[in-house]
């Protein structure tokens, strides 16, 4: 049982989940309230990480982060690191793998926000920046729960990405999904059987608890 | 000092109609200016184009010295620049912030003491201070529009808005809340433009009304005077020529109210609740004037008005006709049997209007 491997998963879908809060919030905004005749081609880069094969996607991160793209290089100079094989990198490639599953939940949550609200809150002098905070963010947290729960829960299962981008250091980029599939290839079942075990478990408990409050918490929620 | 508003704008919908609106009101303190017209005229999108919340594709938008819209100088300013209140039909108070908090919600600019003391007040006025932890879910459609028109007042805004404020509530309370926001509009002393379709309300709340018909604004004015003297025969079939006129009580007996306008005492029959002394807007509706020559004949009516004609316009096949018979009244007669009664200015008649046909307000 490789609870060293496991701490890696978790500690990657917290940060994946936070990131996202911060930086699904603007995409989801824009792509709610954007009237740009070009938005489907947006909507649909958003979107691609979940009909893609995350090796494909795995690939072209690990490409663009290494040492000889122009990020990698700029990386490189400003922390004196490199990204590919090590935990911030996985991090940028878990990001882009689970932001749909952040991304379209707050999107269509802020959609949803009465457009009345909106207005009368424009009406009463407020900024955007006002009406987002006040308004549309806080009538939208059950949608907001939702994308972080799910991305959270997407981040722990993922493995292509992580074999390209992370590759398998102990204690560093190996999470749980990884060392489930290295015990099998040295016929550890019985170390593959509990991590699974773990993993179902703790991906079972998350949507439990998510759907649980969709019915109870969010049912009394005072969206109309 | 009067503020005045100036609109005149083409605002065209994809695929649909074009709403054009040409016309300038003089807004006194506490006067109220109606915006009617049927459902689908219009109105709500003019409403929401001098909100701010729609751009018009041409024209001009003034009030005051300000240019608030100007196609030809890309100037279009925001809601919160023009410092309106806007009373949605429905409200849109927000549902997860308590009374207080939604009347508190454009006051920003004010220190948290300020702010309470402003809303504490509104919430005085409005006599909505045991509301002020509820959550708008848990108050009634009455209330709820009384925080709604709080929470547009309470930033003092030099124009309020109001878009069928009464539309969503049921009949009986929209009977009594109409007598309130009356009464509400007078005290706040914010001029105001109110969208509606129903006449009783123009004619209680307005003391001016711009008229609209088919995505366009074909008269404005005096309440009184739009009412008796429409711009044509359109306007004419939206409102009904209607003269209407200030009266008060005087005694009420067995369903019949009679009321005295000006000199003159008419009877009414009494629809809802009245109470003696009250002041009341006396309406009568032209068709509804009967005219003869001489007053000898026993009939149903229980008005017989003895007055002389002061003046006739002609409309077509039907005229209408001003008599004076201590007040002003309008009646609508046929050319045909003017022409036989041998009635012209200066003709002495008597009016008569039954008793049914004479609609109270309230004030």
């Amino acid at each position: 049982m490789d609870w060293t491997a496991l701490g890696v998963s978790i500690r990657l879908s917290f940060w994946t989940m936070v990131v996202l809060l911060f930086v699904g919030t603007p995409v989801a905004y824009w792509l709610a309230f954007s009237r740009w005749r070009l938005k489907f081609a947006v909507e649909a880069i958003v979107a691609l990480p979940l009909v893609l094969p995350p090796t494909v996607l795995g690939f072209y991160v690990l490409v663009s982060i290494g040492p000889r793209s122009p990020l990698g290089r700029l990386y490189r100079e400003v922390t004196g690191d490199t990204l590919p094989f090590s935990f911030k990198g996985l991090l940028l490639a878990s990001v882009l793998y689970s932001l749909p599953f952040a991304v379209q939940p707050f999107a269509s949550a802020f959609g949803s926000v009465d457009q009345r609200l909106i207005e009368a809150s424009r009406c009463l002098g407020s900024s955007s920046w006002k009406t987002f905070r006040r308004i549309i963010f806080p009538l939208s947290l059950p949608g907001v729960v939702t994308g972080m729960i799910l991305s959270f829960a997407h981040t722990l299962g993922e493995f292509g990405v992580v074999l390209m981008v992370g590759g398998n250091l102990a204690g560093r980029t190996r999470t749980a999904s990884i060392s489930i599939y290295d015990d099998v290839q040295a016929l550890n079942y019985n170390a593959a059987f509990q991590t699974s075990m773990l993993l179902l478990g703790v991906s079972f408990a998350v949507l439990a608890i998510t759907y649980a409050m969709r019915r109870t918490l969010w049912a009394a929620w005072p969206t109309r | 000092m009067a503020d005045e508003i100036i609109v005149d704008i083409e605002k065209r919908f994809p695929g649909g109609a074009t709403i054009r609106a040409n016309f300038r009101l003089n807004l006194a303190a506490a006067s109220t200016a109606i915006l009617f017209g049927p459902s689908g005229a219009g109105k709500t999108t003019l409403l929401r184009s001098i909100a701010g919340l729609e751009r018009p594709e041409q024209g001009l938008i003034q009030f005051r010295d300000e240019v608030w819209f100007d196609h030809a100088r890309s100037i279009h300013q925001s809601p919160g620049l023009r410092k309106v209140g806007l009373l949605f039909q429905d409200y849109a108070l927000f549902p997860h912030l308590t009374v207080r908090k939604n009347i508190e919600y454009g006051l920003d600019h004010l220190s948290k003491p300020d702010r309470r003391r402003v809303s504490d007040e509104v919430m005085g006025l409005f006599e909505i201070t045991d509301l002020a932890d509820r959550r708008p879910r848990e108050v009634s459609g009455g209330q709820a529009q009384r925080v709604a028109l709080a929470r547009a007042v309470a930033p003092r805004p030099r124009i309020l808005l109001l878009d069928e404020p009464l539309a969503a509530l049921d009949v009986p309370t929209r009977a009594r809340l109409r007598t309130e926001l009356r009464r509400l509009l007078e005290q706040i002393r914010i001029p105001s433009l109110m969208v509606t379709h129903d006449r009783t309300e123009a004619i209680s709340l307005g003391h001016q009304i711009v008229v609209m018909a088919e995505n366009e604004v074909r008269q404005a004015g005096c309440v009184n005077e739009v009412f008796r003297h429409p711009a044509d025969a359109k306007v004419a079939g939206i409102l009904g020529v209607e003269t209407i006129l200030r009266g008060v009580v005087v005694h009420l007996d067995a369903g019949l109210a009679r009321v005295l306008v000006g000199p003159t005492e008419v009877c009414s029959v009494v629809l809802g609740e009245l109470r003696e002394r009250e002041a009341v807007l006396v309406c009568i509706r032209a068709e509804d004037v009967t005219l003869q020559r001489d007053k000898h004949k026993i009939e149903s009516a229980r008005n017989h008005l003895a007055g002389t004609i002061q003046s006739i316009e002609s409309d077509g096949a039907v005229e209408r006709i001003s008599l004076d018979c201590g007040f002003s009244l309008v009646a609508i007669i046929t050319r045909t049997s003017r022409e036989d009664m041998g009635l012209g200015i200066g003709t002495s008649v008597t009016a008569s209007i039954k008793a049914s046909a004479i609609h109270l307000i309230r004030l």
